[in-house]
């Protein structure tokens, strides 16, 4: 008993030098998704705005893919233990903008510390898109994407197809297509996300609706409409190209890019934060352009949608915590660390400082198309394009590709798929606005 | 009997602790768990769990209408049905051969015994690289040969797909309990018949193959069980349900409803529906099923 006591005064006075050190410096939970090089440059920030000062220390945590971690924060808060700042994703925008009382809105964060905050330093797609209905601005955008189309100049060459001036329209794909055919290419075009590039951005970029209520933005009774002359002419053509093997399909959400990278896909329509990838492990010239539009249709060019994850507090932490995140904040929201954050990944510059900065340091003429996704979204914005914000958006992203496949295989016409589209996803889009209106 | 064990469980409350154990395990596991799935099938709440309503059987209602689900039936009942047909035979062939192996039989049986320790996740992974268009050794070997395989947009490809990966999961499962059940058949049986002049195949399906039901019957239970729940691992891995809905059997969308689009009401209804039908298969096996077996 006597050694008992001891090993227990021990732990006490162990659990005593713990909350010592913890008051010393206060830490914060950053839970994000980010991989590889990102999740180098994710690292980095931390290290960084930890050196940067002496009160709080921020700790990186990866927790998976975006919604394996969104997941997680759902469980870790239903038992208490959420961590201080969540890195959610576009698709679950619509959800955390839904549960009051789970979040606490970034500009209260910010105020209550004693930082300014102001929305209108960010770019305008970016700023909208994470602002509520009524107007307030929830989440702290960090890393923000577009869609993009990357081409293989090599293949291009090999097939008498312009490199200097890649197809722009979607007629123009399919004639390049066809010649990458004639020439032997096996897979002239192939399409990652393609619920995503092929009918949420490609709605934006034609400045159509693809839901109504400004797609979801002004509120949760929000119904799907991509049953559009428009979009049946789109993915009636994809699905002829796809027979004619000019479009080849290689898998759900960004699994095609492989076959980009490897040389077996000459062409293909993805996120901008492909870029890195690219730039390091092809073996090929490689070009980027804009998202092929219907020259057609008016209005077109429009802009392309907004991707991507934006940083969420979580609510229920103690006063001098949230006074870290919001330092923490402050250190990103420097016009230099957002410069560099861009540079290095791809990803959006997410305020016009930054944009000017980068455009001034020279790194778009040293490195041709990476302003391409620059240019497709600092543009004003229109109520049709300001961005896509859907409940249930998990599922319907799922019910995309089940359709599209349909169409790909030849099973179903693009009016059926799309009709289908419309059909099971208002199921969801009702239920979303019944178990969360009122609140 | 009863009288003489009443005896020597003197005391009224140890028979209930030494059962205690199993119990609680079983209280912990299952019934807790399967208890939170029926309340939670009455309930809609937001992905964070702030508000939470009572809605009845409304869950229900909505899964009885939608087409999609009940379509899932039917690829369910497929997937089951060559999971536990192939995984039985496959492994009952391959347990006969492996005990009539006189030489480096540990060898066989270890390498077969092999695939059980692969989580479902990787088995489909293996399987999904071995089989996938682009990159995949075996679709390469098919397309050079003629055959044009694209599990992605050809429905019967990527049933085969996952059929093959979960058997090859559950085989060594088979496997074992066939090889014991194998080796407690008296040697004296095979060599009087024998003697009387039956071949291998002759002695195999009119003493060996009878013998062996009871061991396959309780392996129908489990497979089918296996199929329809813990498949979930390796369909996410190999198809996640596609093409289109083509694989996306039942435990799939329980999976995919409740852990990646967070709607937990609408899962937990699913997994009762779920649980209701097991339930049922594993009465109906037991009832007429089991009298044609001899033990």
């Amino acid at each position: 008993m006597k050694y008992g006591l001891k090993v227990w005064g021990l732990g006490i006075a162990l659990a005593l030098g713990a909350v010592h050190t913890a008051q010393a410096q206060i830490e914060i939970q950053w839970w994000h998704s980010m991989t590889a090089v990102n999740g180098e440059w994710v690292n980095d920030l931390a290290k960084n705005f930890n050196a940067s000062q002496k009160d709080y220390k921020v700790t990186p945590v990866y927790k998976g893919s975006y919604d394996e971690s969104m997941t997680g924060a759902v469980a870790a808060f239903r038992a208490g233990n959420a961590p201080h700042i969540l890195q959610v994703f576009e698709v679950g925008t619509a959800t955390m903008m839904a549960s009051k009382g789970v979040v606490v809105p970034v500009g209260k964060v910010m105020t209550d510390a004693g930082y300014k905050f102001d929305p209108s330093v960010y770019v305008p797609a970016v700023a909208g898109y994470y602002t509520a209905p009524n107007g307030q601005m929830l989440s702290f955008p960090f890393n923000s994407s577009t869609t993009v189309f990357y081409f293989n100049k090599d293949a291009f060459k090999a097939a008498g197809v312009s490199t200097e001036k890649p197809p722009e329209t979607w007629p123009e794909v399919a004639l390049a297509a066809a010649k990458l055919k004639a020439s032997g290419h096996k897979c002239p075009l192939t399409i990652a996300w393609q619920g995503w590039t092929q009918l949420e951005s490609f709605s934006t970029w034609h400045n159509t609706e693809m839901a109504t209520q400004g797609n979801g933005m002004r509120g949760l009774n929000a119904r799907l409409v991509m049953n559009a002359p428009l979009h049946v002419r789109h993915i009636e053509n994809l699905g002829n190209m796809a027979k004619q093997g000019l479009f080849v399909y290689k898998g759900r959400a960004n699994t095609p890019e492989a076959s980009f990278v490897s040389g077996e896909c000459a062409m293909i329509t993805t996120s901008s934060g492909f870029y890195g990838n690219v730039a390091k492990n092809a073996k090929f010239a490689f070009g980027l352009s804009t998202l092929p539009y219907y020259p057609d249709v008016i209005g077109a060019p429009q802009n392309t949608v907004i991707g991507g994850a934006s940083l969420w507090v979580m609510s229920g932490k103690k006063s001098e915590e949230y006074k870290g995140v919001a330092t923490f904040f402050n250190y990103l929201s420097n016009p230099t660390v957002q410069s560099e954050s861009h540079k290095r990944t791809g990803y959006l510059p997410i305020t016009m400082a930054a944009f000017k900065l980068t455009e001034q340091s020279g790194f778009y003429k040293q490195n041709p198309g990476t302003d391409t996704a620059v240019n497709q979204m600092i543009r004003k914005t229109t109520d049709k394009s300001r961005g896509i914000r859907l409940g249930n958006y998990v599922q319907i992203r799922t019910i995309e590709d089940e359709e599209l496949e349909q169409v790909w295989a030849g099973k179903k016409s693009a009016k059926e798929a799309l009709d289908s589209i419309i059909k099971h996803g208002n199921e969801l889009l009702e239920r979303f606005e019944k178990t969360n209106q009122g609140k | 009997m009863s009288a003489e064990k009443r005896v020597f469980y003197r005391n009224a409350w140890l028979p209930w602790v030494l059962i205690a154990p199993q119990a609680t395990i079983i209280v912990i596991f299952f019934f807790w768990p399967a208890a939170q799935a029926l309340i939670q099938s009455l309930q809609q709440s937001d992905a964070f769990g702030t508000s939470v309503e009572w809605v009845g059987l409304e869950n229900f209602v909505n899964l009885w209408n939608d087409d999609t689900y009940l379509e899932s039936f039917k690829t369910t009942a497929i997937f089951s049905i060559w999971v536990a047909v192939m995984g039985i035979s496959l492994s009952m062939l391959l347990a006969y051969f492996a005990d009539r192996v006189t030489r480096g039989s540990t060898f066989y049986r270890t390498l077969l015994i092999w695939p059980y320790a692969v989580a479902p996740a990787v088995a489909g992974v293996v399987w999904l690289f071995l089989f996938s268009p682009s990159i995949g050794v075996v679709s390469y070997a098919l397309n050079q040969w003629g055959f044009q395989w694209n599990a992605l947009l050809n429905s019967q490809h990527a049933m085969a797909l996952v059929v093959m990966a979960a058997v090859w999961k559950q085989i060594s499962y088979n496997f074992l309990f066939f090889l014991a059940g194998l080796q407690s058949i008296p040697k004296s049986l095979i060599e009087a018949a024998a003697i009387d002049g039956a071949g291998p195949w002759h002695r195999f399906w009119t003493i060996q193959f009878p013998l062996l039901s009871p061991t396959s019957f309780f392996l129908l239970v489990l497979n089918v069980v296996y199929a329809f729940f813990d498949t979930f691992g390796i369909i996410d891995a190999a198809t996640k349900g596609g093409p289109g809905k083509d694989t996306a059997i039942l435990v799939y969308k329980v999976y995919f409803d409740g852990f990646k689009a967070l709607d937990l009401g609408g899962s937990a209804a699913q997994s009762v529906v779920l649980m209701v039908i097991v339930i049922s298969l594993t009465v109906v096996q037991f009832r007429y099923v089991e009298k044609k077996v001899n033990y």
